[in-house]
Formats: structure tokens, sequence, C-alpha cells
């Protein structure tokens, strides 16, 4: 059975890899960079289908690490990009001399270390506490909202530090290769999409072995697992901790694709829209949430260009209907098809 | 710092939790009864708010001699149209996702990003504000010095009716009662013969009813727009969840305490690391208290 559903999956990782690898033969480069920035969102998804999905721990302040993720890669191409003197946002608020967390960030191999380590690991010891005081639910659900409400106050208040309201913009170059022209963005495509099958295919293992296992114990009855001597806690702060890497990794590849990094991709707004790609795609399916993320951002881009007062009452309609009518999201309409049911 | 400012600060914060109280009694007593978090709450505030534009709007047209009673109007107007509104959602929507209290979460996010629109498209995209009655402009200056504006007196004053008012009605009256037998222990509630889905309702309708008039008291201290709701949203949830739900007390208590530091920490630092300060110093608080502040001890 297991191996069946694993199987199954995997051939909905296959599909959507496929799908990837189609678009840039059908998009032109505008469109293609478009798809570029929802997959940005497509790992925050998959991140919420292994969290919310499998361990019924609902985050509403994933914009944290993607905002955390986004703003490291962003400093350092910053960093670049204004070489040698300060960013042009920072002379504006009249900083001298570079804050002493941002010194590593003049060089790659910190910034990809740390865009790797850093959230993950905030996650796992904020997460660690909370989980351990056996708080979660809704509850859990309204503090990392607050913490995402935080951050984005944070960052535009200091404005010095982190560009304010505005963000970073204005980088173009990557160790001195262009990023903004139109091959450039093909090769950020790929990678992009390449690290994102790699994703995929480890999450789905992940979720098909033991602890997979244990972490739907968990969320449809955390007592028993408890009392069966597993420390439930900490299994739910390693989910969280791996949605907060999937989410920052999400973050800086956001950077790289949109050339600019603001609160607006922490906040409230956006943190509660990160949801909505999974919930559209399939809480169940890591394929589906990838598919949701491109799905919701390529029409919130034509629907918000063409009928700016429509894409509201849609993005809310989304909300409701997939919650009352498909919580299964399109995984699960894909599936009945295929089982013809 | 010298008296008068301190107390022109004790004044200020506490004219800014009227409305963050109002907010979360609101939601602390839905959220209390059915485990419900309604995050079109901030859209409900909008409603009352622009229930008081259209009151402010129509006196000034048809009956421009009454105008300094309007307010009272409005306040009747926000409270039966919010409310009214609350009794529809529960029963046509709300109601059906009581036992998946995430799925609520989203389901009322996806209305209120539709009411804002509605909200939009109604009454456009910039700020609308209603005029001040001529008897509350003005301050009254108790000693030289201080000077109290009348319209926040008022507004104060209002808030303290309401919300003793509320409190009355659920300590001291059967419908109360029947109210607090269904958060304490539903099944049982039901199994003695209350009608716990009528309850249910009219509780909804009750802090949708609050939320108007808490958006008709933020039309005293400030202009509406479409997005006024969301500003207060989390700041009210984060009211009820720091106070602990299912008490009124905590939640008062709580409302006031937050709203002070703000404008405490606002006079000695900048307004965004006040926020700042606020929000991680709660979720500190709530580190160790995990049910709220002023929960009492249950063995739930």
């Amino acid at each position: 059975m297991s191996d069946f559903l694993r199987g199954r999956a995997m051939r909905g990782v296959l599909a959507v890899l496929v799908l990837l690898a189609l678009l840039p033969l059908v998009m032109d480069p505008f469109r293609l960079n478009l798809s570029g920035k929802y997959l940005a969102f497509a790992f925050v998804a998959v991140g919420i289908v292994l969290m919310w999905g499998y361990g019924g721990v609902l985050s509403l302040g994933q914009g944290i690490f993607f905002g955390l993720g986004g703003y490291m890669m962003a400093m350092f191409l910053k960093l670049e990009a204004s070489a040698p003197d300060l960013p042009d946002f920072m002379s504006w608020s009249s900083v001298e001399t570079l804050p002493l967390w941002w010194q590593p960030f003049h060089s790659l191999g910190w910034t990809l270390v740390l865009i790797a380590l850093l959230p993950p690991l905030l996650a796992y010891l904020f997460s660690y506490a909370v989980f351990r005081k056996r708080v979660g639910g809704v509850y859990f659900a309204i503090v990392t909202l607050s913490l995402a409400l935080t951050l984005t106050v944070l960052i535009v208040g200091q404005q010095g530090d982190t560009g304010g309201a505005n963000g970073i913009t204005d980088f173009r170059t990557i160790l001195g290769r262009d990023i903004v022209g139109d091959s450039a963005k093909l090769v950020i495509y790929l990678a992009e999409a390449a690290v994102l099958g790699l994703t995929m295919i480890l999450c789905v293992g992940l979720l098909h072995s033991r602890f997979g296992k244990v972490l739907i114990a968990i969320r449809d009855r955390e007592d028993r697992v408890r009392f069966s001597g597993y420390n439930t806690a900490h299994i739910k702060a390693f989910v969280f901790a791996l949605a907060a890497l999937l989410s920052s990794v999400g973050g800086a590849f956001y950077a790289l694709q949109v050339g600019m990094v603001s609160p607006n991709a922490v906040g409230v707004v956006a943190s509660i829209e990160m949801v909505i790609y999974a919930a559209v795609g399939g809480r169940l399916s890591v394929a589906g949430a990838v598919v949701g993320a491109l799905l919701v951002g390529l029409l919130k881009s034509y629907l918000s260009e063409a009928f700016p007062e429509v894409w509201l009452y849609f993005l809310g309609s989304l909300f409701i209907g997939v919650v009352a009518f498909m919580p299964q999201g399109l995984a699960g309409f894909a599936l009945r098809l295929g089982t013809g049911r | 710092m010298n008296l008068e400012i301190a107390a022109m600060q004790v004044f200020n914060g506490v004219s800014l939790f009227t409305v963050l109280l109002l907010m979360s009694i609101g939601l602390a007593i839905v959220f209390g009864l059915m485990g419900v978090i309604n995050m079109a709450h901030g859209e409900l505030m909008a409603l009352g708010a622009y229930v008081t534009y259209l009151t402010a709007a129509a006196f000034s047209r048809f009956a421009p001699g009454w105008m300094d009673a309007y307010l009272f109007v409005a306040i009747a107007l926000a409270f039966a149209a919010t409310s009214a509104f609350g009794w529809l959602l529960e029963r046509g929507f709300v109601r059906h996702f009581y036992n998946r209290p995430l799925d609520t979460l989203l389901a009322t996010w996806g209305l209120s990003l539709i009411l804002q629109q509605v909200y939009r498209s109604v009454f456009g995209p910039q700020e609308v504000s209603v005029p001040l009655p001529l008897w509350l402009s003005g301050a009254w200056e108790p000693v030289a010095g201080i000077q109290l504006p009348l319209n926040r007196i008022f507004i104060i004053g209002l808030t303290a009716v309401v919300a003793v008012g509320v409190y009355v009605l659920l300590t001291s009256t059967r419908w109360g009662l029947r109210v607090r037998a269904v958060t304490q222990n539903r099944p049982m509630s039901a199994a003695v013969g209350i009608d716990t889905s009528r309850v249910d309702a009219l509780t909804f309708a009750l802090g949708a009813g609050l939320a108007g008039i808490a958006g008709c008291v933020f039309t005293m201290i400030g202009s509406t727009n479409p997005g006024t709701g969301q500003l207060y949203i989390v700041d009210s949830f984060i009211v009820v969840v720091f106070g602990g739900v299912q008490s009124l007390v905590g939640t008062a208590l709580s409302g006031l305490a937050i709203a002070q530091s703000q404008t405490t920490l606002e006079y000695l630092m900048s307004g965004s690391m006040a926020r700042v300060t606020i929000l991680l110093l709660v979720i500190l608080v709530l580190y160790f208290r995990p049910n709220g502040l002023f929960a009492r001890k249950t063995r739930s």
C-alpha cells in the first residue's frame, strides 16, 4: 500500500517536473520570469503541505522565513551592486558603516550557508519552545501571524538597515554575471526548477518514510503518539524548521527572480496568501502545491492587470470555495478523475 | 516627564484602548463560545464605520437641524446593521465550519478580502470621515495645562457603558447564563435543553454588533478606508489571546495594558520599535502563560 501511494505521489511529481521543463518552450521571457517568481512561492507551499497537510500545524507566518531568505540574498546582491560603497538606502539614512550583522553577506558562500541554516534554526528554537508547552491549533496560527506583523513593522521602521518600506532593490549582477537579461533569466529559472524538483522528490520520500507515518499520527491523535513514547514537540518543530528552510530558499530565489525584496513579501497578507497556494493545489499533495502556487500566481498577474477590481473577489472566493468544497484541492480532483470515482 | 504630559499619555492610551476593547470583547465571546477565529471581524468594524458615515451624510442632507443628534442614531444603526450581518454570517457561513477551526480562519479571511473589495467599490479607495457634532468639539480643561478632547471623553464613556452592559448581560440574565453554560460544556448544555445553535447565532450577532460600535467609535478618532479593519484585526487577536479567552475582565485588562504600554513606549522610542517591543513582550508572556494572563486554572 505504502509503495503504491509513494508511486502515485512520485508520478505526480514527475508530471509537474515535465510541466516545468516545458514552460520555457512555450512562454516568452517575461512570462517565464513571472512563473519563476511564483515557483519561489511553490517552495513555501511545499513546506506548508508538510507542516499543515501532514503535521496539522498551520503557520500564518511563513512570510517571516521567506523574507529572511529573500533579504539575505538581496543584501548579498546589493552589496555587490554598490561595492565598494555602502548600499544607497544606508547612505540616505546616514548609516556610515555596514552593521555587523550584514558583514557576512559580502561572500556568496556565507550568504548561502546562512540562508540554509539561520531560518530553520530560528524556527526550530521558537517552535520547539511553543510546542513543548502544547500550544497549537489556532493559537499557533495567531502567534506566527503576529510575528510576521512584528517583522514587517521592524523592517519598515529600521530604514537604515533594511531599506524600509521600499525594500532592497536595484541589483543586476551575481558574481559579476548579469541576472536581468533573457538568457540569465532562463538559467535562473532552470536552476530554480531543478532545486524545486529535487525538493519535491526528497519531500515525497520523507512523507512516505516512517517519519511521515509518525507525522500523520501526530496530526490525527497527538496524545496517543505522545503516550507511545515519541517526543511530539521535537517532530513538529523539525517539520516547522523544514518548512522554514523551504520558505527561505524560496525567498532567495524570489530575490533573484524579481530583482527586489520588500516588506510586502513578509507581511500578514502575503503570509496568509501563501497558505492558499498549498490549499488550492491540495494540502496533502507536494506536487499539487507547486501547481497551486503557479496557477494562483499566474491568475493573480492576469486578473490584477486585466480586471483589478475582480482580483480580491476572486481570491476571497478561492479561500472560501477551496475550504468549503474541495479541501483536498486540485490534487484531490485529479485523483478522483484518475480513479474514475 | 512632568505630570501634565503623563496624564495626557494615560488619557491617550485609554482612548486608543476603546476601539481595541470593543473589538476584542466581540472576538473573545465568539472565540470562547465557538472556538471560531473570525478574521472578518475587522471588516465588521469597518461596516460599522461606514454605516456611521452614511448616517452622518443622510442627516446633513435631510435633517441638518438634527445634526447634533446623528451620533446616537448612528450608534444604534451601526449596531443593528453589523449584528444583523453577523447573524446572517453565522447562519449561512460560519456554522458549517465549526469543527474545523483552522479552515474557519482561512474561509473568514477570504470573506474579509471580499468585503474589503466591496467597500472599495462602493465607497471608493479614499478615506472618508464624519463631521464631529458641535457639542463634541473642544476640550475639557480640568486643571490648567491638561486638555482632554471632548470626543475622546465621549468614546471612553460610551465604551464603558457598552462593556458594563455586556458584562451584565452575560452574568445576570438568563440568556447570559445560557451563553456561559454552552461555553463551558456544549454537549451537557444541549442535554439539559439549551438550544445551542440559537445561542451560537445570537452570540455571534452580539460580537459582530460590538465590532459595529467599535467602528462607530473609530470614526470619532480617525478616517475610514476599506483597509481600516485589517489594521485592527491582528492587534485585537493579540489582546484576546493575551487576556485569555473566556475571561471578559481579562480581555479588558489585557487591552488596557497593551494600549497603555503602546502609548507610553511610543513616548520613549519610535512608534515602530514600540510596536515591535509590545508584540515580542506579549509573545514572551504567552510562552509562560499559554492560556493567557488571566486564565482560570482548569483541568480541561
